[in-house]
């Protein structure tokens, strides 16, 4: 198929950005989306053009390092996928396709479709752990945890970064990503100890970095590639209340 | 240099506890006052950094991806084995390290496998103590599942994302570390060189990918946990970025490079597409449970599988290997795959492919077990090939997943360079010439959390504080020769893509040092491998500047390293007159066509040694001493 792509080009932070238009020709529907790219930037290198920078790694939608915002969604029209694992077969000859960054004030443009998404990793080194030194562990099996726990920390845990829900927020709200961290460690045995100071510090962090609030539109919760729950944000708020209550500040 | 591996005296289970109890130890108020270095932020690098911060080490961590938590342990999907015995079926550390020691056929050091399986345990309660969501039972216990390769169910999981939640788990301790200042991390930063002074590594030149600065780091100790190198065959189930540039520049700093040819090829894995294609995503072991591999029995039947009637089906494992059937081991299964593919008989559009089909277990069981058991994995099928593998056998073809391979290390994981450590994957160290499934996990972790912590005290307490400025001469001569290959890269301007090139390194890795090898295919690899290092360099197209964020040059610097890597595999390929595990010789084969190991001429590590860009490589020999298990000729009938 051949298809016309409005890209975001933007050469760094600094620079103004705008919309460039290129067609991509014998395009196959069992091409990924980022395979489509590569044949765009193998045409631009060939012609001495600088080729269209984004993200990506692992490619097959667990490293949550690629991201684009695709026709007015963020990964694309695809529920539950990552750009990576999006396919051409979901498009059709002839299309026009519009290809942004994930835009937020919190993740800067570095260039064209490359975002700054460091802020998340600080939000997540604001407490965002167990304090268990190497070897002071005691036997996995001493502390048992209920399947129905364990089995909602870990659809909480499997959030990949990717900030998915940032971009499909229209406050730029981190809520989503910093609950599902929030979340897992809460319903946790493990993560008691320190659950109140925990949530309170993420969501300081979080105020920090200058991500807006929630207004429960759910747009995250459609837009995550792991389909992680607003359930979460739910018991965040909960534990965050908790915490205030019992912090005395 | 006589290789000194330094194994210590004593029975195997008495080894590492006593080499601990021997090893020197720097005094807690010392431990500031020593820098170290980590390379990577997989399970091995995260592990380390947090491990040695919480000691009181001043770590500083790189990573090329633009966060530490993207390494590409995150997309291991199996799980993790530990010898725990919680399921009372006779498991212990000793079949733990009996099994992979002999899925290793026989090519791997003893006394680390031991000490491999004897830290498994450690692993599962600190990763549990972290937050890591393991699969549990209705009692709230910890549940496992088998895996190929052992008769006991000792792999631990989170659902098929165990990789991503231990990886999570150690970030979360090195960010801990980071929060309480321990830990620097440098994100989109690649290392291009190590700095040697006096024989010892010193420090790192590095490249800032967002600005091209090129910067100096000095240290006391460098460890690199920089993972596999399966890209040199272009297609792999490696992520996009993973590559060999950090241990390639360390060998030809002086560390020696062990069994650079062994890499694992996965059987199941979804087949190419087409030309565009820009990597592969494996399917898990566990499908082949259920799953019936097969074939048409004539070339050339173009007819769709539904239309071929039993008897013109060839279950072509199920026929050689009546004992394991679709159960033989990964090497196994590749090498009878290729073969029927090689013979015209592979099916769907390329041909190279053979099915994998669950209609009789659906009969069976029913399609709602099927889809408990698989139903994530039959979804990912679906979402990559558009084919629904309820209803149509699934395609499935070999792809390289894994590299057994790499730096080689002594029993303290330090190279031959003092002062260089290589931990996880970019280290030769546990896995011989095969790898067993849910291994990997253990390797890097046991590395990372419970062995660099002891062994790395070792080395520092001798060493001393002082530490060298990245103002020696050893650095800015570094610094120098890093810029001017970059320079040289962005000076060429020829006519090819870096991506164009690579593939065609891939197409010969491939082909002649891949699934099967021979000498005559090596010969011709080595020839094709030099002409196309030659027309690299003379006709690569790498645009845009050293100044900003250029993927196209980051990629150049890497194939470049690959085009050189890819000869050293060959040679060892070569030099190495057997078939053991993942190296298959077809001069070296029993009379049913399996693997025939040469114990006499072969058990040894091959460790070479760089000698400068137009001399051979030199090699040198770590014989393998089996004292506490016996050889075998491994058999799947």
């Amino acid at each position: 198929m051949d298809l016309t792509l409005k890209i975001w080009r933007q050469k760094d932070a600094q620079s103004e950005g705008r919309f460039v238009t290129y067609q991509v020709k014998d395009i196959s529907p069992d091409m990924s989306f980022l395979e489509m790219l590569d044949v765009l930037n193998e045409d631009l290198i060939r012609k001495g053009e600088d080729p269209v920078a984004f993200d990506h790694d692992c490619r097959e939608g667990i490293c949550g390092a690629c991201g684009l915002y695709i026709n007015g969604r963020a990964h694309g029209p695809l529920k539950g996928t990552t750009t990576c694992q999006l396919h051409m077969r979901h498009f059709r000859d002839g299309d026009t396709i519009v290809i942004e960054p994930w835009r937020a004030a919190p993740f800067p443009v570095i260039k064209d479709l490359v975002v700054d998404r460091s802020a998340l990793d600080r939000i997540l080194r604001a407490g965002g752990y167990i304090s268990v030194n190497t070897g002071s562990a005691p036997e996995a099996n001493s502390i048992p945890v209920p399947k129905e726990a364990a089995d909602e920390a870990f659809d909480a845990a499997t959030c990949i970064g990717c900030g998915a829900c940032v971009a499909a927020c229209k406050n730029a709200s981190a809520m989503l990503f910093v609950a599902a961290k929030v979340s897992h460690l809460a319903l946790l045995p493990q993560g008691q100890v320190e659950k109140r100071q925990r949530v309170l510090r993420m969501v300081a962090q979080m105020d920090e970095e200058g991500f807006g609030n929630c207004t429960n539109t759910y747009a995250c919760e459609a837009e995550c590639p792991k389909e992680i729950s607003v359930s979460h944000i739910a018991r965040m708020n909960r534990e965050y209340l908790a915490a205030l209550l019992t912090s005395g500040k | 240099m006589t290789l000194n591996a330094k194994i210590p005296e004593g029975p195997i289970e008495e080894k590492w506890t006593n080499h601990k109890n021997h090893l020197k130890l720097v005094s807690p108020a010392n431990k500031r006052k020593f820098d170290i270095i980590v390379v990577g932020t997989g399970l091995a690098g995260a592990s380390a950094a947090a491990s040695l911060a919480e000691l009181g080490y001043n770590v500083k961590v790189f990573c090329f991806q633009d966060s530490p938590r993207r390494a590409h342990s995150i997309a291991a999907q199996g799980g993790i084995n530990a010898a725990k015995n919680y399921q009372n079926d006779g498991d212990s550390v000793w079949r733990l390290f009996y099994d992979t020691i002999k899925g290793g056929d026989y090519r791997a050091r003893e006394a680390n496998v031991y000490r491999l399986a004897e830290l498994s345990v450690n692993i599962i309660d600190q990763a549990v103590a972290q937050g890591v969501p393991f699969a549990r039972e209705y009692g709230g216990l910890l549940a496992n599942r088998s895996f190929g390769g052992a008769q006991v169910s000792r792999t631990f999981y989170a659902r098929g994302q165990t990789g991503q939640q231990l990886l999570l788990g150690a970030i979360s301790a090195m960010n801990r570390q980071v929060d309480l200042g321990k830990v620097e991390v440098y994100p989109r930063h690649e290392m291009l060189d190590l700095v040697v002074v006096d024989g010892r590594a010193r420090g790192i030149v590095t490249r800032n990918l967002l600005t091209g600065e090129i910067r100096s780091f000095s240290a006391h100790a460098v460890i690199l946990a920089t993972g596999g190198y399966g890209n040199v065959y272009y297609l792999s189930t490696n992520a996009k970025g993973s590559n060999a540039t950090a241990i390639w520049r360390a060998y030809k700093r002086g560390a020696f490079f062990g069994n650079p040819c062994f890499s694992q090829i996965h059987p199941t894995c979804i087949p190419v597409s087409g030309h565009y294609q820009s990597k592969l995503t494996l399917m898990s072991e566990s499908l082949r449970n259920d799953g019936r591999v097969w074939v048409p029995k004539k070339k050339g039947d173009r007819r769709p599988p539904n239309e071929i009637p039993e008897e013109e089906r060839d279950y072509f494992l199920e026929r050689k290997y009546p004992a394991f059937g679709n159960l033989v081991p990964r090497d196994v299964a590749s090498r009878n795959i290729k073969e029927v593919c090689d013979e015209g008989r592979g099916v769907g559009p390329t041909g190279m492919a053979v099915y994998l089909d669950f209609s009789d277990a659906i009969k069976r069981l029913g399609r709602d077990v099927i889809e408990q058991r698989y139903g994530n994995l039959f979804e990912m099928y679906e979402r990559i090939t558009g084919e629904n593998a309820y209803e149509t056998p699934m395609r499935i073809y070999p792809a390289v997943h894994y590299i057994m391979g790499g730096l080689w290390v002594d029993y303290n994981l330090m190279t031959t360079i003092p002062g260089l450590f290589a931990l996880g994957e970019c280290n030769f160290s546990d896995h011989g010439a095969n790898r067993l499934g849910a291994s990997a996990l253990m390797q890097g972790l046991a590395d990372g959390y419970f062995i660099i912590p002891y062994t790395i005290g070792d080395y520092l307490a001798e060493l001393g504080f002082e530490k060298v400025d990245a103002e020696h001469p050893a650095f800015k001569e570094a610094e120098k020769g890093v810029k001017e290959g970059i320079k040289r890269l962005l000076s060429i301007n020829g006519q090819r893509t870096v991506d164009e090139i690579h593939r065609e390194l891939g197409k010969v890795m491939w082909d002649y040092v891949g699934i099967v090898r021979s000498a005559d295919g090596l010969n011709k690899a080595l020839g094709m491998i030099r002409d196309l290092r030659e027309e690299f360099w003379r006709n690569v197209k790498v645009v845009g500047s050293d100044e900003e964020l250029n993927a196209s040059l980051e990629k150049a610097g890497r194939v470049a390293d690959f085009l050189e890597l890819a000869e050293l595999m060959a040679i060892d390929a070569l030099h190495r007159n057997e078939s053991c595990g993942c190296h298959f010789r077809v001069e070296y084969q029993t009379e049913e066509g399996e693997a025939k190991r040469d114990d006499e001429h072969f058990a040894y590590v091959a460790a070479w040694e760089y000698r400068g860009p137009d001399e051979p490589p030199r090699l040198h020999k770590e014989e393998l001493s089996f004292e506490f298990v016996t050889p075998t000729q491994r058999s799947y009938k």
